[in-house]
């Protein structure tokens, strides 16, 4: 079972890896949408990356509003 | 089709439209692979009735409010038409609001009802919001766990098990039947308030146009709550007895997906997932073989000669047939709509064979004034007026371009609670828009940009600058103000538009480094697409109203006076 600290940085690195910034330019706190200047569409793109890496299913309203990393992290480990 | 002539009420439509096609499959409902949920318009009719009776027996009278909050789903138009069986009106919201966004809204529509998901419902019940919703009696939430707390609300599924039959609350087609936000969520919200006859003009125009029959098949994936999917999505196609298919998950994967696999007809998109569409396509074609993509090039090169005059959608389905193949090779029309679509893309899939409706239209004027008649198509216009639409140019320039105003049955009655407002807005009964147009020779719109204060978005979203000021409300300087550049300097262009923020600094103030910062760390908390681009510094007193408040037309004619390139800094 993984920490929330894990998934929390195995998110990051999927982020880092799908939007293809220098390793290490995001953190937990970060607000996505503003920190890589991405839409919603994108958001849903990165998820669907997330769900194959953890092999869950996320419903789309259950990351509706969430915008940081790290509350996102919150959301995928209450489902693993 | 149903006549809709003879017709008072959507409500009315509707109900008839159950009956005549009571066999035919109404929705579709779809969760990744898993299809959920079919019903016919028989299913749907034994779900809204009962919904009916539990909204009348809460006392739910012709003419109260009754709001949806909901993402797009079966349950949306089920809840829609039992509110409108009724004889209420329609305050359909947007989802993807905060809570305290909605919770203002439903506070100013004066709604007596919410329907709306659990999820959502667990956001709005924690928000401060709540108690400013005076008015709200009844909450009904569905696909609420059997053992959630539901803070006073009520389980929408209770109303199945209601047998006797509500009553039917008929409506006069010069009442309203919505309300309908057209925008934002600042400090005014703008509740357009949409007659029955709206839509029944609207739909006559439109379907004569982009028609739908028993066995079409829709894909709802703009909010339903917004004007051009409640029309395509909703009402279109239930007076002819076609089908809509929901996605409860709207991942670009599965909505690639949903293509081939429901056979869809027609789609509505917003002009940003039409582009991105464009993107993955075009990826596709550059990694064909130099030999495959010669072939693939004349082939578009063909179609495009032989579609010249008109769409010819069997013959570029045979010519093409692996691109339609991906879209389900029944694709009719990409309807798109919200925000301006470049050009460029629309060609793109002219020339592939999939004819885009892109048009012009606004909330306020009942969705669209002009739509792409595709005869010929003209990507560089926003094609023709519906039937039923007067458009002029008002005060024309020399090479024609002014304001466009529109006259029609389907212009709202105005804005709620907003007299002032309305009369600025409906002049003489004509709709001033706010946007600038010209017709070329053949009758074709054209448009050139906005003389309004506001911009719109790709992904449609309309931002009113007023709406974003108070996030600089801790700025050290005396006054400030946010403007849309082009509200200030017209420029002719549709694409591109920028905010700027004026500011007018203390006397013997100057603008240092650490105010530009200042400025910046403000800004980076906007959203991206709210962000402003630069700054213009006022030397004087704003105009100011007797109440203080900014005379903002005043401030930009002065501001106006100065040039573009030079007055804006950027940050």
């Amino acid at each position: 079972m993984r920490t929330i600290d894990q998934t929390t940085q195995e998110i990051l690195d999927l982020a880092t890896k799908h939007f293809n910034v220098p390793v290490g330019t995001l953190a937990p706190d970060d607000d996505f949408f503003k920190k890589l200047g991405i839409d919603s569409l994108q958001t849903l793109e990165l998820l669907s990356r997330i769900e194959n890496h953890f092999n869950i299913e996320l419903p789309d309203y259950e990351v509706q509003g969430v915008s940081d990393f790290r509350t996102l992290a919150s959301r995928i480990q209450s489902r693993l | 089709m149903l006549d809709l002539s003879k017709y008072q009420s959507i409500g009315a439509a509707l109900k008839d439209a159950l009956d005549q096609f009571a066999n035919q499959t109404c929705l579709i409902e779809s969760d990744r692979e898993r299809e959920k949920e079919r019903l016919t318009y028989r299913d749907f009719k034994n779900r809204a009735e009962p919904l009916a009776k539990m909204l009348q027996d809460a006392n739910f009278r012709a003419a109260d409010r009754g709001a949806i909050i909901m993402t797009n789903q079966s349950k949306w138009l089920i809840s829609a038409y039992a509110i409108l069986f009724c004889g209420g009106i329609l305050v359909p919201l947007d989802y993807k609001l905060t809570p305290d966004e909605q919770w203002q809204l439903l506070a100013h529509s004066g709604a007596r009802v919410l329907i709306t998901e659990y999820p959502i419902w667990r956001q709005l019940a924690g928000s401060h919001g709540r108690s400013s919703a005076t008015s709200l009696a009844h909450i009904y939430v569905t696909e609420a766990p059997a053992s959630a707390d539901l803070g006073g609300a009520q389980r929408w599924e209770d109303a199945l098990s209601n047998v006797a039959p509500p009553v039917f609350g008929p409506r006069a087609r010069k009442e309203v039947a919505t309300i309908v936000y057209s925008s934002g969520t600042g400090g005014r919200p703008k509740g357009c308030m949409m007659t029955h006859e709206n839509y029944l003009e609207q739909c006559v125009a439109l379907t004569s146009l982009y028609p739908f029959a028993p066995g079409f098949r829709y894909l709802s994936i703009l909010p339903t709550n917004h004007a051009i999917d409640f029309m395509v999505g909703f009402f279109g196609p239930f007076i002819c007895g076609a089908t809509v298919v929901h996605l409860r998950t709207l991942r670009p994967e599965f909505v690639r997906e949903a293509f081939p696999k429901y056979k869809i007809t027609y789609v509505s998109l917003v002009p940003l997932v039409l582009k991105n569409l464009q993107k993955g396509l075009q990826a596709r074609f550059d990694a064909l073989s130099p030999g495959k993509r010669k072939i693939f090039n004349g082939l578009v090169a063909l179609n495009k000669a032989l579609t010249k005059s008109q769409p010819r959608l069997g013959l570029s389905h045979l010519l093409l047939k692996q691109v339609h193949s991906g879209f389900g090779g029944e694709l009719r029309a990409i309807i798109v709509g919200g925000a301006f679509t470049e050009p460029q893309t629309l060609q793109f899939f002219y020339d592939l064979g999939i004819p885009v409706a892109n048009g012009y239209g606004l909330t306020e004027a009942g969705t669209a004034i002009t739509v792409n008649d595709l005869r010929p198509f003209r990507a560089d216009t926003v094609g023709k007026p519906l039937p039923g639409m007067e458009v002029r140019i008002v005060d024309p320039s020399p090479d024609g371009i002014g304001e466009i105003s529109v006259r029609s049955k389907t212009v709202m009655s105005g804005y709620l609670n907003e007299p002032e407002l309305t009369a600025e807005t409906i002049v003489d009964g004509w709709l001033k828009t706010g946007d600038l147009g010209r017709f070329d020779p053949a009758g074709h719109l054209q448009l050139f940009g906005r003389k309004k204060n506001m911009i719109v978005t790709e992904e449609g979203k309309n931002i009113y600058p007023e709406d974003i000021e108070a996030v600089f409300e801790s700025l050290p300087v005396k006054e400030f103000c946010v403007f849309a550049a082009n509200y200030i300097w017209p420029q002719r262009t549709m694409v591109g538009e920028q905010l700027v923020l004026v500011i007018h600094v203390e006397p013997g103030q100057t603008v240092t480094e650490d105010l530009r910062q200042n400025i910046s760390a403000l800004n980076s908390r906007l959203l991206n697409y709210k962000r402003i681009h630069g700054i213009v510094l006022f030397e004087e007193d704003f105009p100011r109203t007797a109440s203080l408040k900014i005379k903002r037309n005043i401030l930009a004619e002065q501001l106006a006076q100065r040039d573009r390139a030079g007055a804006i800094q950027s940050l």
